[in-house]
């Protein structure tokens, strides 16, 4: 008897958990894109959910974006390394004609499971390294260029002199952008102080919500950010007053009264690329990198937010820096 | 370092802190009522996510931070009533049993995001309330009387929980229950119902720690909690199952991270060092633990299912 309700008991949290990850599953829904139906079919493993207004986000809008794709599957909230590994794995086998690991931090596993795949073609970001694989593609995006438009807009807008960034770990892009937002910040106005505060988590929310309070307490008005994490700190912002900036989406949703721009990551300027050569048996080998000059990249302004004379200093720098008459110092 | 040692700086590190602290301390107060009575639930932090979800999509369909904070609750106690049914009723192992209602908690609140909302909107919570006359005194003031009322309620509750499990009939049953519950029932004290009781009582709090997150952030998100609830846990270990020892770590915890928080604003930790006080927190709390341990013991029963047999 005690035998029989242990198995009950057992079965019914095996099938609770079974539920939860049933139910997050899913929560990432397989998308039709537009454009021809040749069959042609992408994956995509991300590691926070596909509507983060940040880094997911950025590469489901930009496949979402592609035409010549008949279908597309994203399997999102993987920030588990071997969760990805194993979706990345499982979509390879199911003979997926390209799968996207949008991450940096799969590349390890990646790099593996493109060797056992060598018919399967794979991209990988943000980075450069193809691990000289011709099956694997990178690509990566010079996130300064756009943090250096925004920080010289920033800096000009500031009434305190004092700016606040709060950033994920200092790695990838999201070093770059910052390193970029600090020199544009610093060389467009003299005296000018950049704070950055690395909080070593990529989805700390309501940490991220604290840095931001801390530049505020610390006289920043003017505030950016990147990564997921940014919407608990774009919601002290707005309870300040303060300006917001933005990066990898556009993150007007956030604050429609405070973002003043956002650079936005157009992915599909490579992918687009990469699937046509896919079709015609090239599966990759390459890096690529977008930027302003190649529209990878683009500065969208909310025009709920008047900018004055700010947004003539970010357009007069974009077009400098896509002409390569400004480098951004990284 | 002397930029970090002016009062403005260490005004807004014990603010902050308290800031931090208000979620764990309600999961903590929660699980604390829960481990006194013999049972463990390793699914706060699912239970949180739950709670935080129903708060957000509450307050954003009604603009009601109150409503949304009673779902949150509520949703707590159903939570809790399927904790009670698994490890109670049918007696199943705790440990696993909560591991369960995590990853249920987490799949579910993002799903249930997914659907209901999609792309993160911010809502309202409620706003800093100004204790008055309090709130007016030079730096103390901002330090402890300028917070939500959501906190105020947190660290009230402290109080309240510790004579509820000290000074009255049911926590005296609570503790006997947790101690011995073999003995307890001999004695005519109902485990079952005790246990469903505290249990309920542990996932409402923990309900309302997740709402009080989404109301305060003004947002959810994936996996809001980022891990707070097994923090919660750990305090409860840490507070030695007392709730002023739980408000005492939850307050190490908060402060710690806002003192981190605070250097690297000001510029006084970059690079490797940035990355090594990033763990301060989380070390010093195992530090504590390692201590507490040796000197204090957990409820006898803590884990253990009671079979009347």
């Amino acid at each position: 008897m005690q035998g029989k309700k242990n198995w009950k008991s057992l079965g019914l949290v095996a099938l609770l958990a079974a539920l939860g990850l049933l139910a997050g599953a899913c929560g990432s829904d397989g998308e039709v894109a537009s454009g021809g139906d040749d069959g042609f079919r992408i994956a995509i493993v991300a590691p926070s959910a596909s509507n983060d207004l940040a880094f997911s986000q950025s590469i489901v809008d930009g496949v979402g974006a592609l035409t010549g794709v008949s279908a597309v599957d994203v399997t999102d909230g993987t920030f588990i390394v071997d969760d990805a590994a194993a979706a990345i794995r499982a979509y390879a086998g199911e003979g997926y004609d390209l799968v996207i690991a949008h991450g940096s931090q799969y590349g390890g596993s990646l790099q593996e499971i493109a060797a056992d795949f060598p018919d399967v073609a794979f991209a990988w970001g943000t980075s450069a390294d193809t691990f000289g694989l011709p099956n694997v593609s990178a690509y990566t995006a010079a996130s300064d260029q756009g943090g250096y438009v925004m920080g010289a807009m920033a800096a000009s807008m500031t009434n305190t002199g004092i700016i606040g960034v709060i950033g994920p770990i200092a790695v990838g892009d999201a070093k770059l952008y910052v390193d970029g937002f600090v020199t544009g910040a610093t060389q467009s106005v003299i005296g000018i102080t950049v704070n950055v505060n690395y909080i070593e988590s990529f989805s700390d929310v309501a940490l991220a919500a604290e840095a931001a309070q801390g530049h505020v307490a610390n006289g920043a008005d003017i505030l950016t950010g990147t990564a997921q994490m940014v919407v608990g700190a774009t919601g002290v912002a707005a309870e300040h007053g303060a300006k917001w900036f933005g990066t990898q989406s556009n993150q007007t949703a956030l604050g429609a009264d405070i973002v003043v721009a956002s650079q936005v990551y157009k992915w599909e300027v490579v992918l687009q690329g990469l699937v046509d050569g896919i079709k015609q048996g090239d599966l990759g080998g390459e890096s690529h990198t977008i930027t302003l000059e190649n529209g990878g990249l683009a500065i969208e302004f909310n025009d709920g937010v008047d900018a004055g004379h700010a947004r003539k200093i970010g357009e007069k720098a974009i077009k400098e820096i896509s002409a390569g008459l400004l480098g951004t110092g990284t | 370092m002397s930029e970090f040692f002016t009062v403005a700086s260490l005004v807004f590190v014990v603010g902050s802190g308290i800031r931090l602290a208000t979620p764990f301390l309600l999961a903590g107060l929660g699980e604390t009522i829960g481990q006194r009575s013999g049972v463990l639930n390793l699914g706060v932090d699912g239970v949180m996510l739950l709670g935080a979800f129903g708060a957000y999509w509450t307050i954003l369909e009604t603009r009601s931070p109150v409503a949304g904070i009673l779902v949150g609750i509520a949703v707590g106690l159903v939570m809790g009533l399927v904790y009670g049914v698994i490890t109670v009723s049918l007696r199943a192992e705790q440990g696993i049993s909560g591991i369960g209602i995590f990853l249920f908690g987490l799949g579910i609140s993002d799903l249930l995001f997914q659907k209901k909302v999609g792309t993160p909107i911010p809502i309202r919570g409620f706003g800093d309330l100004h204790v008055p006359l309090l709130a007016d005194i030079p730096k103390v003031g901002e330090m402890f009387f300028q917070h939500s009322v959501l906190v105020y309620i947190a660290f009230l509750l402290v109080p309240v929980v510790a004579f509820l499990l000290n000074h009255t009939t049911f926590g005296l049953n609570v503790r006997a229950v947790g101690e011995n519950p073999a003995a307890a029932d001999s004695l005519g004290v109902s485990v079952v119902r005790v246990r469903y009781t505290t249990i309920l009582l542990a996932n409402g709090l923990a309900g309302l720690a997740g709402a009080v997150l989404a109301a305060e952030l003004g947002i959810f998100q994936q996996n809001l909690t980022n891990g707070q609830g097994f923090i919660a846990i750990a305090l409860v270990y840490f507070g030695a199952w007392r709730p002023i020892g739980v408000m005492g770590g939850a307050l190490l915890f908060g402060v710690v991270s806002a003192t981190v928080l605070q250097w690297k604003t000001l510029g006084l930790v970059s690079g490797a060092a940035s990355s090594l006080t990033a763990m301060a927190p989380a070390v010093l709390t195992i530090l504590a633990l390692v201590v507490i341990s040796r000197t204090v013991g957990q409820p006898a029963a803590l884990t253990r299912p009671f079979d009347r047999g």
